[in-house]
Formats: C-alpha cells, sequence, structure tokens
C-alpha cells in the first residue's frame, strides 16, 4: 500500500494533491496547523478512498524538527512526501521590519528546508520515492515588488536542485514546483486574469512529473517561457524596472 | 475580488471575498451582507445590499458517502460538476441537474433547481435529506423533514436568505453509466411540442425542447433521453472555447438571430435521430463554452423564465414574435405535478419557457412588461434565479409564502432581489 506525506495539507494545492492520492487509495499522512481543518480535509479524502488518513499537527514556526516527528511521518516508509506550506507576505509590510523579514524567511524557506534534512537520508537509504517541495516562479528573479517571498522561494530551489543532485544516485526523485499564478485562498484577494490556473491544474502536474522529468516543474508549462525571458532581462535594465 | 451575477449586474461589481473554511465564517456575517455559491444566477438574487459578498464556494470537502445507499454527505460549496466527477465512475448521479454544472450544491438547493427530469424527479430540493444551517447568531441547525422542518423548507429555495449552508446530505440516483440514449425529434408547430412532450412524459427521463421563437409557429427540436445501460467509461469534457472578453458590439442581434435560429432549425435534416451522449455533456451543452454570457456584449443580456398553463404559452410566443425581439436560447418544459419542497420554490405544473434577449434597455423592459402581464393573468410565475426586473407585486402574488421567509430570514442576509421584490410593503 503507497503511502504519502503532505505538509502545509491545508493548502489549496495540498488538498488538490491529496484529493488525487486518494483517488489512488494512498494512506495519507497530513499535517498542518488547524487540526479543525484536517479533520474534515480527512473526511473528504476517505471519502474518495483514501485508505487512511493520519493526522498532525504542525507548525511551521514551533513543531521542532526531531527524530520524533521523523519517525512518526516516516513510520514504515514513504512513496510520496509533498512540502506545501507558505505563505504570502504583504512585501510593503515586512520589507522593513528584520524580524518580519525573518519570520517570513523561516516560514517559506527555512521550515521547508528543515524538513528535506530530516528526511533525505531516510529516503537515500530507502532508495526510492518522490519529494516534491513548492517553490515559486517568484523564487527566479527578485523583484521589488515581492523579494522576501521570492527570495525564500529562491532558497527552497536552490536547495532542491542540490538534493536532486545528491538523491538521483539513489533513484529518489525530488521536484521543485514552481507554480504562477494559481487561484487560492493565498490569492484570494487578488483579481484573476487568464495567466491564472486552477490548483488541480497544479497538483495534476506535480503527479504527471514524477517520472522521468529535469525535476523542475514550472506549472502551468508556460511560466517556463515567462520566466525565461524575465530572467534574461540584463540587471542593469532590470533594476529600473518597477516588477 | 470584484462580482457580478451570470447577466453582468451590476454595473459596478460588487467586492467577493472567499470562504474556504469553517473557521472562517464569524468573520464573514456582519460583513460580507449575503453568502453566495459561484454566482450563476442571472439577476440580483446573488447581490447583496452592502456591495460586499462572500462566496462559500471553498467549502467544497465531501464527508462521507454510503456506496450501498447512494447517500452523500458534502460541504454546501461543491459543485455539482464535482460530484457527477465523483459518483459517475461509482455507478450513482444526481437526480437531478439544472442546465449547468458549474454551481453549488448549496446555491443549487437555495434556488430548488429543476432539470429536463423534472416531470419524474421533481426539483434538485426533494433529494437534499437534510441540511445544516448557520445562523449569524452562532446557532446552527440541523434541518430535514423530522427536524426543524420549517426552517428546511424555508430554507430549500430559499435564495440564502435563511443563513449559510454548511453541509447537505443528498439522495443520489442509481445508473448503469454515465452514458445516456437520446432522440431528437423535429416539429413544426407548437401543439406538436405539446403532444410529443405527454407522450414522452411516461416514456423518458429527460424531456426538453428548443423552440425558433422567431418562426411563426413555433417550430422546434423535442429531445428526450433515458440512462442508457452502456458503462464505458467517457473522455474528459474539456471546455470547446472560452470567450475571451465582451465584444464593444454584441453579435447576437434581431439580424443575426433569424438566421442562426433557422441554422440551428434545419442543422438536422431528418425528422428524427437518434444517438448515444454523455449525461454530461447533454445536459450542460453551454458549459462546453466558457464565458458564453459575454458573446451578448458589453450591454449583455436577460433571460425571462416563467412557468405557466399551456393556453398563455401561445400568448407569450405571439407576443416576443410580434415585438421582432428573439432569443436564441429559447426552452421550453412541461413540468410534473410532483411537488416542490420550498416555500419559494419556482416549478409548479404548468409549462416553463426560457429565453435570453440581448439586453437592449427600455425595448427589453418594455417586452418584459407585456410578457408579465400575461403571466400574471395567467396566474404563472417568473423564476427569481433568472430575474432582474420583476415587479414586488408580481412576486408577492406568485409566491404567496414569502412572508414566512422573511420571519426566517437572517438578519444579516440580504439580496438586492429580496430588497426590491418585497421593499414596496415596507
Amino acid at each position: 500500500m503507497k503511502r504519502a506525506a503532505i505538509f502545509g495539507a491545508c493548502s489549496a494545492i495540498a488538498v488538490a494533491t491529496a484529493r488525487m492520492l486518494a483517488e489512488q487509495g494512498y494512506t495519507l499522512l497530513l499535517a498542518a496547523r488547524a487540526e479543525e481543518r484536517l479533520q474534515v480535509l480527512a473526511q473528504d479524502l476517505r471519502s474518495r478512498g483514501a485508505a487512511d488518513c493520519e493526522l498532525l499537527s504542525y507548525d511551521a514556526e514551533s513543531t521542532p524538527l526531531d527524530q520524533q516527528l521523523a519517525d512518526t511521518v516516516w513510520a514504515s516508509g514513504l512513496d510520496f512526501m509533498l512540502v506545501a506550506h507558505g505563505q504570502l507576505p504583504d512585501q510593503a509590510a515586512v520589507q522593513d521590519d528584520p524580524e518580519a523579514t525573518a519570520r517570513e524567511l523561516n516560514v517559506n524557506a527555512g521550515s521547508a528546508i528543515g524538513l528535506l534534512a530530516l528526511f533525505a537520508g531516510r529516503f537515500e537509504s530507502q532508495g526510492n520515492g518522490t519529494v516534491a517541495v513548492i517553490s515559486s516562479v517568484a523564487g527566479d528573479r527578485g523583484r521589488q515588488s515581492n523579494y522576501v517571498y521570492g527570495s525564500a522561494k529562491a532558497a527552497v530551489s536552490t536547495y532542491t536542485q542540490g538534493l536532486r543532485n545528491r538523491l538521483s544516485k539513489s533513484g529518489v526523485c525530488v521536484l521543485t514546483i514552481k507554480p504562477g499564478f494559481v487561484d487560492s485562498p493565498m490569492t484570494a484577494h487578488l483579481e484573476k486574469g487568464f495567466l491564472w490556473a486552477q490548483p488541480d491544474k497544479v497538483a495534476a502536474d506535480i503527479l504527471g512529473a514524477r517520472q522521468g522529468s529535469s525535476g523542475v516543474v514550472y506549472t502551468p508549462w508556460f511560466w517556463r517561457y515567462i520566466m525565461l525571458i524575465i530572467k534574461l532581462i540584463p540587471e542593469r535594465l532590470f533594476k529600473k524596472l518597477s516588477l | 475580488m470584484s462580482f457580478t451575477s451570470w447577466g453582468g449586474l451590476p454595473e459596478q461589481p460588487q467586492i467577493k471575498k472567499t470562504i474556504s473554511w469553517r473557521d472562517q465564517l464569524p468573520g464573514v456575517f456582519g460583513d460580507a451582507g449575503l453568502v453566495v455559491g459561484m454566482g450563476r444566477s442571472y439577476g440580483d438574487v446573488p447581490l447583496s445590499i452592502n456591495g460586499i459578498v462572500a462566496s462559500a464556494r471553498g467549502l467544497d470537502r465531501l464527508l462521507g458517502f454510503d456506496s450501498s445507499t447512494g447517500l452523500l454527505h458534502c460541504e454546501a460549496g461543491v459543485s455539482l460538476g464535482e460530484i457527477l466527477a465523483f459518483a459517475l465512475p461509482r455507478g450513482w448521479s444526481l437526480p437531478v441537474v439544472p442546465g449547468t454544472q458549474f454551481c453549488t450544491v448549496g446555491g443549487a438547493t437555495a434556488n430548488d433547481v429543476h432539470g429536463k427530469n423534472h416531470h419524474a424527479r421533481g426539483t434538485f430540493g426533494r433529494h437534499v435529506k437534510s441540511l445544516l444551517l448557520q445562523r449569524s447568531s452562532g446557532e446552527q441547525l440541523h434541518c430535514s423533514s423530522q427536524a426543524n422542518v420549517d426552517w428546511f423548507s424555508a430554507t430549500i429555495g430559499g435564495l440564502g436568505l435563511t443563513g449559510v449552508i454548511l453541509e447537505l446530505e443528498i439522495q443520489l440516483s442509481r445508473v448503469d453509466g454515465p452514458w445516456l440514449d437520446t432522440e431528437t425529434i423535429k416539429f413544426g408547430e407548437l401543439d406538436e411540442f405539446f403532444s410529443l412532450s405527454e407522450e414522452s412524459d411516461s416514456s423518458h427521463e429527460y424531456n426538453v425542447a428548443w423552440i425558433d421563437c422567431l418562426s411563426r409557429k413555433s417550430r422546434g427540436h423535442f429531445t428526450r433521453a433515458n440512462h442508457s445501460a452502456a458503462a464505458d467509461p467517457v473522455s474528459a469534457h474539456g471546455t470547446l472555447f472560452s470567450v475571451p472578453f465582451a465584444p464593444p458590439v454584441s453579435p447576437v442581434n434581431r439580424f443575426t438571430l433569424k438566421a442562426f435560429n433557422s441554422l440551428y432549425y434545419h442543422r438536422q435534416q431528418v425528422s428524427r435521430r437518434s444517438g448515444r451522449e454523455s449525461l454530461v455533456a447533454w445536459n450542460f451543452p453551454l458549459d462546453r463554452l466558457n464565458q458564453w454570457n459575454r458573446l451578448y456584449g458589453k450591454r449583455g443580456f436577460r433571460q425571462y423564465q416563467c412557468v405557466v398553463p399551456e393556453p398563455a404559452i401561445k400568448d407569450l410566443l405571439a407576443c416576443i414574435r410580434q415585438s421582432g425581439d428573439g432569443s436564441f436560447l429559447a426552452v421550453l418544459k412541461m413540468f410534473g405535478d410532483l411537488a416542490s419542497p420550498g416555500l419559494l420554490s419556482f416549478p409548479r405544473p404548468g409549462t416553463t419557457l426560457a429565453l435570453d434577449f440581448p439586453w437592449r434597455g427600455a425595448d427589453t423592459l418594455a417586452l418584459f412588461k407585456r410578457l408579465d402581464q400575461i403571466v400574471a393573468a395567467a396566474n404563472g410565475a417568473i423564476y427569481p434565479a433568472k430575474d432582474a426586473h420583476m415587479s414586488g407585486e408580481d412576486f408577492r402574488r406568485a409566491y404567496p409564502a414569502w412572508e414566512q421567509l422573511e420571519q426566517h430570514r437572517d438578519p444579516v442576509l440580504k439580496s438586492q432581489f429580496w430588497q426590491r421584490v418585497t421593499g414596496e410593503s415596507g
């Protein structure tokens, strides 16, 4: 029986991914802050065919990343791990506040990287499985409107790149997921246009990429080319833009 | 986010907030003046009087499914399309679906929607076994035909005014597979529609007709269908085309309509054609044209849907023909006599006629007023979910239980529709 662990299980992308895994009969370990939300989510996933749901109270800012956590999550092994927690800060509110900036970096990068450090060795010795981490296209280039979030995601992208390099030798697939604009509660306050994608689309791309891809998943696919163009703009020009 | 109803109302969009989890509800009451689903009501039913609505679409979790009885327990924001995608592969289906799958189960209940099988299954609300209603006072009411019965009948067809529906239990119906055996029959005049309808009501689960409302004799296509025994899976239903924006000038006008309708009528050469279509494709043809409402251009369109006794249909169609204002989507359906469970349910015995008109301001409104007179004289009713114009007087005549709904209304929830049709009486 296949088993998956999902951190930030109540995020829209995580929910969509978990539903697809539930349809495949997975056992799911769901880790998130809000226990009431987890319980409703577990009902949903069980209804859809999940073999079982294990719930774990996990707070990216305070849950210690110790062996006890590792043992609980790992149990007898994982076929799939998704690290999906994160929050989109209000750039203007945090950019001149060192504590708030550090907190955002920890929630969006430090805690995710900590989880990867906790489980990398176990995946390596298991010799198979997939580790997917939600980064963002925002990490591809720093922009004045979003560089606190962007730099955290850049750290996630670079860390997972290195980890992929290490774990590819032992048959473990590490995926850096770079969604563009996703219609989710995190972005509920923003007007949606044609570039926006539904969480279902992102989830399908995450699960579709598990075999034999480069490991960097832009979702939807066209963001690879949008970001390519943005990355190609020379810095001396880029710094003058108001992006 | 900004929010307008499916018919593009109001001119100044409202603000839409989102509810994804129940713990967000206390913050919603007192802020948003109305809680909506996917905004597929056409007129001012989904518009709040304070300009802020909250969508419960994010409450989209299934809570349990009994595969032996077909009882589905879910949150109110689950869409009908999601339920079908879940249920059909498991051998179950929604017993009643409206013309779109892009509406929430809460919205379908709050408008007590009907489908092409009304004669066989009645309204959507008949298959709602229970619901959990959240009031702004903090009170939660479990409502069913056994408990809080008055709240149950006020909430079904209650236009979202009695509180926020959090969860429902829906009785699904057994099907062999996702297919329908369909048949389309051309008819040359209205009387043929009525005889086909009467003949088919006992033999077919689904019956509906499209009519060319600009033709003198109201010719059209009668389509009927039964669930097929075929069980092979359906490949995914994609969107055919997305209308990216509303063109400044609508391609739908009185000159193109006549041509459209004529072409549409003659697209089927033979008088009878049978086939097999997926339940989803057959029930929701317009869903494949994403944002089709934009085809009516910046000025938009209005829908007119009423139910009247059979003789009045002729008068309505004559009135429309005389006006020269056409409708491409003209749909006729005979309702059955299965009682609707809601205080304010629209379906009742008679024939329902639904038409889309390109909005031409005062001219369209004048036509609507003439149609209203025919409906009132025949003691018919206009469908609130589609309406943006009916008078308070017409509403209160056709929906005499409105005062009971007003007594059950949550004090912080009020739609522009409700203000409009109940306001005049003080």
